[in-house]
């Protein structure tokens, strides 16, 4: 038994030491990242080689991410957050934990998608669009504007998921630029259509394909991902609403630097370079994101950011999730 | 076991605890217990720092659905589990099924499928438009009935979760003295009398334990009901979580969840005090086995079909996604460091929990008293809550008052130790309350040492307790995700955040590789441990 015995203790010994090793030098960055490590570990791979700047990488939810650095407050580690959605960046500089960023890195990204003090920007744009399935659905029968989904002719066709980010900031949207009362409408229309509740977009991608819903709401990004994987003929494709409404909703994620930062010079170097060209390029071609430079060509599969025409909504704007939440519950569309 | 039963110089012993029990059992029993109640108290903070608004969100009618939902299906898989569980214990420890030894790896596996993917898995399967739909389909099968909502969570964290039962019984039936079925059946009871009216007696402390856990378990978990649609108590602190404003929100009804713990921590302690609990005196024997004759072949039918549904069926679809991923030329990385890291940090956790479960498991059973139950029952408290509830407790006091520890492996498996010591608990007691303690009592009067007496009396009674605490422990462990991902050292990567990393992103080549590897190298501790006969 002491053999055992001494053997733990040694085993906590070594573990203290593995476990407090990791000192950090002046050039690394530390990034609590919300987005998929799939997606952007690429990139920071860039990052460290055109920089020579270690970067060290959490990867999480959005939500949880957020939900650590507010625990964390001042003694956080991190020196930046990269949000997949405006609402976590929000929750984060709802607390002041942000830095103001320096104008040349404000000034790389349009106007409404960065925060209006400041303390945030986006670094790649996604659009909500209607993901339908090829042999059920003519792309010709799709309606306008995501409003027409109440009619009762999308009954069990559709496929949401409430709980989703992307989604809860879609019907923020809807509030700003509709109203309560129509996006309360619009909802309990929807939901009058019994629409089938996935998790994620993953999941509704997944389930037009497979043919459980003929269409789902969705970011557009995550049909290309099963493209590469099953191939062109994988039965679903994206639908972009042409009326522009908040049903198309292009919205961010996007990176802050905190302020309890030590490292802040590095951090922004980051945030400088995923604006790059170099990064913005990899999104566009790699991630299937829309780029913050408005000059850099789209792939063939994504519409233009005019045509999604939804210019006059301010990102920053849509915040209020906490209210949206009350409204989905309140209409019984989350428990 | 009632204080008594115990002998007369014991029960004496029991007023004035020794130095050396004050040292070795006491205090460690306390800290650890201490250290389970850091969440609850995080929770009360974050609960009475909330707004007004908290009333409204903790006391909202629609709760009580919901909290209904969960204790349904919690009680729903708990009995599952168990149906599915007894027959295979008892086939593999006390029948001559062929390739028991097999059996008893492969259906213990199932626990290392972190239940998001099990539930995704299921779906990809056998849902109404999935993989048996489209072999059907030729038939004129449009589509599967439903299985989203009840039915299917029920389904994936029966499947998922069997194994805790599973291990628990078999500890019972390993740890069984032979000589009870001897005098039943010499008293002239038929096997089938005597099964139930001794041997399953006898599995009732282990299947207690199990059902415990399994029942805790289908509170916290959030990915089977999330993927199946069916509306718990869990998805509404989800929400709350999601929604990020009010973290107040979700602190309290975490609390809730904290309440509804400790009546069901309240009620099972008091359907034990009723039960007789059973003890070995005379030295053990290997427990006998009993020949299936022309049974054997629905048990291994039996067998087949649990261990097809609930592991080949979800590894050949893991497989499947992989292959597909390479013929469309997706890179898979090797897994080499994630491989290390999941196996390193799982067996260290396992070996500290158990260690840190001892005091309490010992101290249960043989000083059982309102302070030694209270302290055994606090040990269950964190297993009833959500991961990311636990987590962000520890970035609250690891961030502020530990910033040394924060982040670091020794925090890491600290949070695990608070998600999973009720495992290495229940299973430790369940093979204490088989050593009588007229054994440790001769052994003593013998004149040995405490510890001699329990290395050489104690502990080879109750080794396969222990040792299905460890494999239990090591098996939740290699699948944990949220305080994996909060509170790991940065860049510290293993098989279950790869696997969660790349589904989160629709990249099933990339997840599939990783939670097959899961899977795999999970099978060799364990087999190791069933083929050593230790468990």
């Amino acid at each position: 038994m002491k053999k055992v015995l001494v053997f733990i203790s040694l085993l906590i010994l070594v573990l203290m030491v593995t476990g407090c090793s990791s000192a950090t030098a002046d050039e690394t960055v530390i990034i609590y990242s919300g987005r998929s490590e799939s997606l952007v570990a690429p990139v920071i791979e860039l990052f460290t080689a055109s920089t020579g700047i270690i970067a060290e990488v959490r990867y999480g939810g959005t939500a949880e991410m957020a939900a650590t650095l507010l625990e964390e407050g001042q003694n956080s580690p991190a020196d930046v957050f990269w949000a997949q959605d405006p609402g976590g960046l929000g929750a984060v500089a709802a607390e002041g934990m942000f830095a103001q960023l320096p104008a040349e890195i404000l000034n790389a990204v349009p106007a409404n998608f960065r925060s209006p003090e400041g303390t945030w920007v986006g670094v790649t744009g996604r659009a909500r669009v209607v993901v339908y399935n090829t042999s059920m659905v003519n792309p010709a029968d799709l309606p306008e504007d995501i409003w027409d989904f109440t009619d009762p002719k999308w009954d069990g066709k559709i496929g949401w998921a409430p709980t989703n980010g992307s989604f809860q900031v879609m019907v923020t949207a809807m509030r700003n630029s509709w109203g309560e009362e129509k996006t309360r409408d619009w909802l309990t229309g929807i939901l009058a259509n019994n629409p089938v509740v996935y998790e994620n977009n993953t999941g509704i991608v997944a389930g037009v394909e497979a043919g459980e819903v003929e269409v789902g709401f969705v970011n557009h990004y995550y049909l290309y991902r099963f493209l590469a994987e099953e191939g062109e003929s994988f039965e679903a494709r994206n639908y972009f609403l042409p009326s522009g409404g908040p049903g198309s909703l292009v919205m961010v994620a996007g990176a802050g630097v905190l302020e309890s930062s030590q490292n802040k010079e590095a951090a922004e170097a980051f945030i400088g370079f995923l604006l790059s060209r170099e990064a913005q390029e990899y999104f566009t071609t790699k991630t299937f994101e829309y780029p913050m430079m408005a000059e850099l060509p789209l792939p063939v599969e994504l519409a233009p950011l005019e045509s999604l025409n939804n210019i006059q909504i301010n990102l920053a704007d849509l915040d209020d999730l906490a209210g949206t939440v009350t409204l989905l519950q309140a209409v019984g569309a989350l428990p | 076991m009632s204080v008594r039963d115990l002998p007369v110089n014991i029960r004496a012993r029991m007023a004035l605890p020794s130095w050396r029990s004050l040292i070795f059992l006491w205090i460690p029993a306390a800290a650890v217990a201490a250290s389970i109640l850091v969440p609850v108290s995080y929770l009360l903070i974050r609960a009475e720092s909330g707004s007004a608004g908290l009333l409204s969100v903790v006391f909202r009618i629609e709760n009580l659905d919901v909290l209904f939902n969960s204790i349904v299906l919690a009680m729903a898989v708990a009995f599952c589990s168990a149906v599915i569980a007894v027959p295979i214990a008892w086939l593999t420890v006390r029948t001559n099924l062929p390739f028991r030894r097999l059996w008893s790896i492969l259906t213990v596996l199932p626990l290392v499928i972190p239940s998001y993917i099990g539930a995704y898995l299921m779906i990809s399967t056998i849902g109404p438009r999935g993989l048996v739909q489209g072999w059907l389909e030729p038939l004129g099968v449009e589509r599967l009935p439903s299985i989203y909502g009840f039915p299917g969570a029920l389904a994936v964290l029966t499947l998922l979760t069997f194994p805790y039962t599973l291990l628990s019984i078999r500890t019972s039936l390993l740890g069984m003295d032979p000589a009870l079925e001897d005098a039943a059946r010499i008293l002239g009871h038929s096997t089938w009398r005597t099964f139930w009216r001794v041997t399953f007696p006898q599995m009732r402390p282990g299947l207690a334990a199990g059902s415990l856990l399994v029942i805790l378990y289908t509170l916290r978990d959030f990915g089977a009901v999330a993927i199946m649609r069916y509306d718990s108590f869990t998805r509404v602190i989800y929400v709350q979580y999601q929604s990020l404003i009010d973290r107040s929100g979700a602190a309290g009804l975490a609390l809730v969840l904290v309440a509804l713990t400790l009546i069901i921590l309240w009620l099972e302690r008091r359907n034990q005090r009723t039960n007789q609990l059973y003890s070995s005196i005379a030295a053990k024997r290997p427990p006998e086995i009993m020949r299936l004759g022309r049974w054997k072949w629905p048990a291994l039918v039996f067998m087949g079909v649990i261990v097809l549904i609930s592991l080949i069926i979800p590894s050949a679809n893991l497989l499947f996604w992989l292959l597909r991923g390479f013929n469309a030329g997706e890179t898979i990385s090797t897994y080499w460091d994630e491989t290390f890291n999941s196996l390193w940090v799982s067996a260290i956790a396992a070996i500290v929990i158990l260690v840190a479960a001892l005091p309490i498991s010992i101290l249960a059973v043989r000083r059982p008293n309102r302070l030694t139950t209270i302290l055994e029952r606090v040990s269950y408290l964190g297993f009833a809550l959500p991961g990311v509830v636990i987590a962000l407790s520890l970035v609250f006091f690891g961030a502020n008052y530990a910033i040394i520890l924060y982040q670091t492996l020794p925090m890491l498996i600290f949070a695990y130790m608070v998600l999973f010591l009720p495992q290495a608990v229940g299973a430790a007691q369940a093979a204490l309350v088989q050593v009588h303690p007229n054994l440790e009592e001769a052994g003593r009067s013998l004149g040995k040492a405490p510890w001699t007496v329990f290395l050489k009396v104690t502990f080879p009674i109750v080794r396969p307790g222990l040792f299905s605490g460890i494999g239990l422990v090591f098996l939740t462990a290699m699948k944990e995700l949220p305080t994996t991902l909060i509170l790991s050292p940065i860049g510290y990567k293993t098989l279950a955040t790869s696997v969660w990393g790349a589904v989160t992103g629709a990249f099933f080549a990339q997840a599939a590789a990783p939670a097959l590897l899961l899977i795999v190298v999970s099978s060799v501790p364990m087999a190791i441990l069933i083929l050593r006969r230790d468990l």
